[in-house]
């Protein structure tokens, strides 16, 4: 990063004014936890005893010898509390949120969890939450907004746009912008306005990490491939970071495709977008030629949105990392997949890594290692799914 | 001195706003000179943007309804260009800064001060990133508007310090539209900027009477009205113009009669 909050070009503050404050005070607040041991160590405590951390690395034996090339191991951040990655998050920025003095929460979601990450823990913290989800989203992902409900969250479901995830964003930040005094906007990916990029992927590398030193230990080696979904990209970054100055390790995203990159319901940023600045950055995003956002598409409710995190779009332009689309179909029948070959049923999010790493893992040799961050487990999008095969099951 | 600095020259300023093709770019013409008419002293014409998060419900909803109609920064433009051959009025957009980015900053404004624009506002783009719109407008002689909020703080002194045209006030917090009260602390932020230099300050957000606009007028040197035309503009359609001609001559004539009075 040459300067702060931006990486390359990407990255910045575009916040209206009435906001700049809050951001610069959440800064502030965000650089003494960093220098802070106790603020590290709190976290820790609360990754371990209330996420369950550190989450596996599984060798996927059987999916291995099926696809026949490299071996695959699943980073389980399905296991964590809540199950998804969206916990590391959430843990990070209420202890942060806690110690500004904050007593409201508010969130945007996509697909749900990380609505539900927050309504978690802000129950746990004794803080206000209200959530902010679109229309659309709410009705496909109805099991999370009764979990938020649940835990005693409000769930605001958002009639403007397209009713998905990029207007939950939008009707969040209008919220945030109408009560400051104390209430965190507790941003959800590694998206919007600095810190929050920076700040959530720190909250995320927990995960790469790990699997550092699960691999180095089961295998002495670095990974030859890491995979990820990427939605706003905060599994993603999360499972680079600590690889991205390791050359050797291929770093592979995995955008929603939806029903093709050549039709327009798809919300695959990098492979269709173009640079632009919108929701507090730059980066790319899925627009028109007259720089209005585009209505994305995604089976997936958590990829449905149509930018990508600005560290992800720097890791694009130096060519680090790799963007790759994945359709519907193809997430869809790798959900399947892996839930027959291991037992394991994946985020519908999940799934479009999972995708590719069938593709790509054949084509490696035998001795070469791929790792798939299993961001998520899959139990909320089966009726979605059972739909998208044409069976009758609601929830 | 630029051409909106002259919009302050005849006593309190009235600015309304207005989103450009809402329910159809001839209806905007017709609206905007029926405001230039009833005395208007400065016109905000908004480009929709297709997710306008410093916007309410209001806004958000005609933006919708502008863009469904094909409107684009283009034909805005155009019909600048046409208000132009007799409007002498100033006129600024407002828009996001993705409009404008999305196109080429440098080509957005030289066709905007081509047309006849005065001024730029982007309520995304604060001070820390204005850099690269500003260098542009002053090349084309458009004032870049800055804008302070009850939340700036010290943040004031740096903003107003770069300001050129007017400092646009945001009243209280929140996004745009109708509120029945507005926020103490516009006089304190007024008094913070005229402390930093002598600009024109307009204050908006939330404002739709004549009595809240003759109190604010007070210590404003201008007062801003967006939401509430906007809605006169959905109900009326595109019989529009009569009826915001209207309000606007009485809002006019609200912040007229509160000069005279004090």
């Amino acid at each position: 990063m040459a300067e702060r909050g931006r990486y390359g070009i990407h990255g910045g503050q575009y916040v209206p004014e009435t906001l700049m404050n809050a951001v610069m005070e959440v800064e502030a607040a965000y650089r003494q936890c960093q220098a802070d041991p106790a603020f590290q160590r709190e976290l820790t405590e609360l990754y371990n005893d209330y996420a369950g951390r550190p989450s596996r690395l599984y060798f996927a034996e059987r999916m291995t010898r099926e696809l026949g090339g490299a071996k695959i191991y699943l980073k389980r951040e399905d296991l964590n509390h809540t199950g998804a990655h969206k916990i590391n998050n959430v843990l990070g920025q209420m202890l942060l949120a806690r110690r500004m003095g904050k007593t409201r929460v508010i969130a945007e979601t996509g697909a749900g969890q990380h609505g539900v990450a927050t309504a978690t823990v802000a129950a746990m913290m004794g803080m206000e939450c209200e959530i902010y989800m679109g229309r659309e989203d709410c009705e496909r992902q109805a099991l999370n907004v009764y979990r938020m409900r649940l835990l005693g969250a409000k769930v605001h479901p958002i009639d403007a746009g397209t009713g998905t995830l990029k207007d939950a964003v939008s009707e969040a930040f209008r919220e945030w912008a109408n009560r400051l005094e104390d209430t965190h906007y507790l941003v959800g990916s590694v998206m919007g306005p600095s810190p929050f990029p920076e700040m959530v992927r720190d909250f995320q590398a927990v995960i790469s990490r790990e699997i550092k030193e699960q691999l180095s230990e089961k295998e002495g080696r670095l990974p030859d491939a890491v995979i990820a979904c990427v939605g706003g990209g905060s599994n993603a970054i999360g499972a680079f970071y600590h690889f991205i100055g390791d050359p050797t390790v291929r770093l592979i995203g995995c955008e929603a495709a939806g029903r093709g990159i050549d039709t327009p319901d798809t919300a695959a940023t990098v492979n269709t977008g173009r640079l632009g600045i919108f929701h507090g950055m730059k980066s790319y995003f899925c627009q028109d030629d007259q720089g209005q956002i585009a209505p994305v598409y995604s089976i997936s409710a958590g990829l449905d949105y149509p930018g990508v995190g600005p560290e992800h779009a720097y890791l694009h332009d130096i060519g680090r990392a790799e963007y790759v689309p994945v359709t519907d179909d193809e997430a869809v029948a790798a959900f399947e997949y892996l839930s027959r070959t291991e037992g394991i049923i994946p985020a519908i999010e999940s799934a479009h890594a999972v995708s590719y790493a069938m593709r790509l893992a054949p084509t490696m040799g035998k001795d070469q290692i791929v790792v798939i961050n299993l961001s998520g487990r899959g139990d909320k999008d089966c009726a979605a799914i059972a739909r998208y095969k044409g069976e009758d099951l609601y929830e | 001195m630029s051409n909106i600095a002259r919009a302050f020259d005849h006593g309190k300023a009235f600015i309304p706003f207005v989103t450009c093709g809402d329910p159809s770019l001839g209806t905007t013409e017709a609206v905007v000179r029926a405001m230039a008419r009833a005395g208007a002293d400065l016109i905000e014409l908004g480009i929709p943007f297709s997710d306008p998060v410093a916007e309410g419900p209001v806004i958000q909803a005609a933006s919708h309804r502008a863009l469904t109609a094909g409107t684009t920064p283009d034909r805005v433009l155009e019909m600048v260009r046409r208000l132009r051959r007799t409007e002498t009025v100033p006129m600024v957009l407002m828009t996001y800064a993705n409009v404008v980015f999305s196109r080429g900053v440098d080509a957005f404004v030289q066709a905007a001060a081509e047309a006849g624009v005065d001024g730029l506002i982007l309520p995304d783009v604060p001070y820390e990133e204005k850099a690269e719109f500003e260098s542009v407008c002053r090349r084309y002689g458009l004032d870049f508007i800055a804008m302070v909020a009850p939340t700036s703080g010290d943040r004031i002194d740096r903003i107003v310090r770069d300001a050129t045209g007017f400092v646009y006030c945001v009243s209280s917090l929140g996004v745009t539209g109708v509120r029945e009260q507005i926020g103490g602390e516009v006089r304190s932020m007024i008094e913070r900027v005229k402390a930093v230099k002598d600009i024109p300050c307009a204050v908006g957000f939330g404002i739709a009477t004549p009595e809240q606009a003759a109190a604010l007028a007070e210590d404003a040197d201008g007062i801003i009205v967006g939401s509430a035309i906007v809605q006169l503009c959905a109900e009326q359609g595109a019989d529009a113009a009569p009826v915001v001609e209207d309000y606007v001559r009485r809002m006019k004539a609200a912040i007229t009669q509160g000069k005279e009075n004090s």
